[in-house]
């Protein structure tokens, strides 16, 4: 069996009495894409901050490529391939969208510091940020302000981003929050083609997307995870109707 | 606008010389120097929100190795103003160190905690002259040209502040400028994206440090006198209202700001000692109505 791209064991995070990540233990195969729903309290984006190294759990390991990662600081579980986008969208306001690509790009080489020649003229970074913004669509939009794009275009700004780091695995929190019909369906279609070439942790609460999606699909309510499986598995599972999705 | 800057700058010992006015040229270089520390702390507060309340500490610290290595007999240029400069950088390295650990109003308190810390310990070293100063006897020198002379000082003052305006400009548009500005707007997005953010900041506050501690320098050859008042809270609180004045983030801006100051402390300093009042009215004036200070006035409305 090959090892697992991101184990996660006996993960475990508490706010005082409220606990948010009960002894979670999952794996993520390389170039899965596994979806993450459950109510809203359910200590999903808690989950994707202790992945990213925001939150520190109290208790538990996650090992990246068999490497433990649990004690490295954000900014290092990035340079390991880990990206994400946030649930409210984080982008540098007042750049363009091409320069915030561009930084992506540049961030593989995080540890190098380049003084004096002008990073806005560097074709190293600009055709790849060029050709990150054309995969979701902003080619048009690429001189204009982060601050000024739609809502739409910034979750998308977010996605051309994280994927212009090249990362091993991108954990997306609600890519499709806040949108209209129209946009989710982009984005979608969007994540359609990048999943099969990565692998994805999504958080997500539009069942249509998680459908068309996700290979796999973990139910989170109360921080514990009270299913996992196909979505047409999990979705008929009595616990998940019961617990989640409010019926019986 | 930069060339008339730099024409203004390039005209003023001309001026002095016809108008018979030798005490023009330095009033110049007195700007000319406080605009080096304000374009150095405009580079971390500008560009990095990195807002320095303890920024004359570095400029003591560097005026007082100039002044300790003149002292002594050591007066080349080319020892008294790297050793100040190294000597700030070190003192910035520590600083910066432990106060970036804090962000916003805590990073301007503790960093003028520190500057109040240097402030003491030069009032506090006896050897020094303590609270009286510290009479440096000679200038430096550099060879072939003569610092004693107060048209070739100032001239030699406006190529440091010109050569580092042309450093920092690079500075804040290269890849290591982005990230620090990036990060000062979405600290989150740039650590998330895996640059070690606390670094580059660090790596930014020293350069800025190294800076002033060079300005300190100048200022002891050309004061030919470094005292306490240096380190002074208040004159980190001037360096900051230069910043302000000239125009937050724009470099340039610090010159402009040291020139109104300057200006403002002479023109009414005469008629009141209550001149900072006036002071006061207009940096409320322009924190209100002109954010981007007397650069982004001067500058027009084109960017943004």
């Amino acid at each position: 069996m090959t090892e697992p791209l991101l184990a996660v064991r006996g993960l475990r995070k508490a706010f005082g009495a409220l606990i948010v990540t009960d002894k979670l233990d999952f794996d993520l195969a390389a170039g899965e894409t596994l979806a993450i729903i459950g109510p809203n309290g359910a200590g999903k984006t808690t989950l994707i901050a202790q992945l990213a190294g925001d939150v520190r759990p109290d208790a538990g390991t996650i090992a990246l490529n068999g490497r433990p990662i649990v004690h490295e600081p954000a900014d290092v579980r990035a340079r390991l391939g880990i990206a994400r986008s946030f649930q409210i969208t984080t982008v540098v306001p007042t750049f363009s969208a091409e320069d915030n690509v561009a930084l992506a790009v540049q961030s593989r080489t995080a540890m190098q510091m380049h003084f004096w020649q002008p990073a806005r003229a560097d074709e190293r970074l600009r055709e790849p940020a060029r050709a990150a913004l054309e995969r979701v669509g902003l080619s048009a939009r690429a001189g204009v302000r982060a601050s000024d794009l739609s809502h739409g275009e910034a979750r998308a700004l977010e996605i051309a981003m994280a994927l212009a780091c090249r990362p091993m695995v991108m954990l997306l929190d609600e890519p499709m929050a806040g949108m209209g019909h129209d946009e989710s369906r982009a984005m979608i279609d969007l994540l359609r083609t990048i999943k099969t070439e990565t692998t994805m942790v999504l958080i997500e609460h539009d069942m249509d997307a998680v459908a068309q999606l996700a290979d796999r699909v973990m139910v989170l309510v109360a921080g514990r995870a009270v299913a996992s499986g196909a979505y047409d598995d999990v979705r008929r599972d009595p616990v998940v109707r019961d617990a989640y999705l409010g019926e019986n | 606008m930069y060339l008339a800057t730099l024409l203004v700058l390039v005209a003023i010992p001309i001026l002095a010389a016809i108008f018979g006015q030798p005490f023009w040229v330095n009033a110049a270089t007195r700007i000319v120097i406080y605009g080096i520390v304000a374009m150095s702390l405009d580079l971390i507060v500008g560009y990095g929100a990195m807002v320095s309340f303890g920024h004359a500490a570095f400029f003591a610290l560097g005026g007082y190795v100039a002044g300790i290595l003149l002292t002594n007999g050591i007066d080349s240029a080319f020892v008294t103003w790297p050793a100040a400069m190294l000597a700030a950088a070190l003192l910035a390295a520590g600083v910066g160190a432990l106060s970036l650990r804090t962000s916003g109003v805590y990073f301007i308190m503790i960093t003028l905690a520190f500057g109040q810390m240097v402030y003491y310990a030069s009032v506090g070293l006896k050897m020094f002259g303590g609270t009286d100063g510290l009479p440096v006897p000679a200038r430096s020198t550099l060879p072939l040209i003569d610092l004693r002379d107060a048209t070739v000082f100032y001239i030699v003052c406006t190529v440091v502040l010109v050569a580092f305006f042309v450093i920092a400009s690079r500075l804040v548009e290269s890849r290591f400028g982005m990230v620090v500005r990036g990060a000062a707007e979405s600290e989150r997005r740039m650590t998330a994206l895996g640059f070690p953010v606390a670094r580059y900041r660090l790596v930014a506050f020293v350069i800025a440090g190294a800076v002033a501690g060079l300005a300190g320098a100048l200022w002891a050859d050309f004061s030919r006198f470094v005292s306490p008042d240096m380190a002074s809270w208040t004159r980190s609180g001037e360096f900051l209202v230069m910043v302000i004045l000239g125009g937050i983030g724009s470099l340039a801006g610090g010159l402009y700001g040291a020139a109104v100051l300057t200006g403002f402390e002479s023109l009414f300093s005469g008629f009141t000692e209550h001149w900072m009042l006036v002071l006061g009215i207009v940096l409320i004036l322009i924190v209100l109505f002109a954010k981007r200070g007397i650069y982004g006035v001067l500058a027009g409305r084109r960017h943004d």
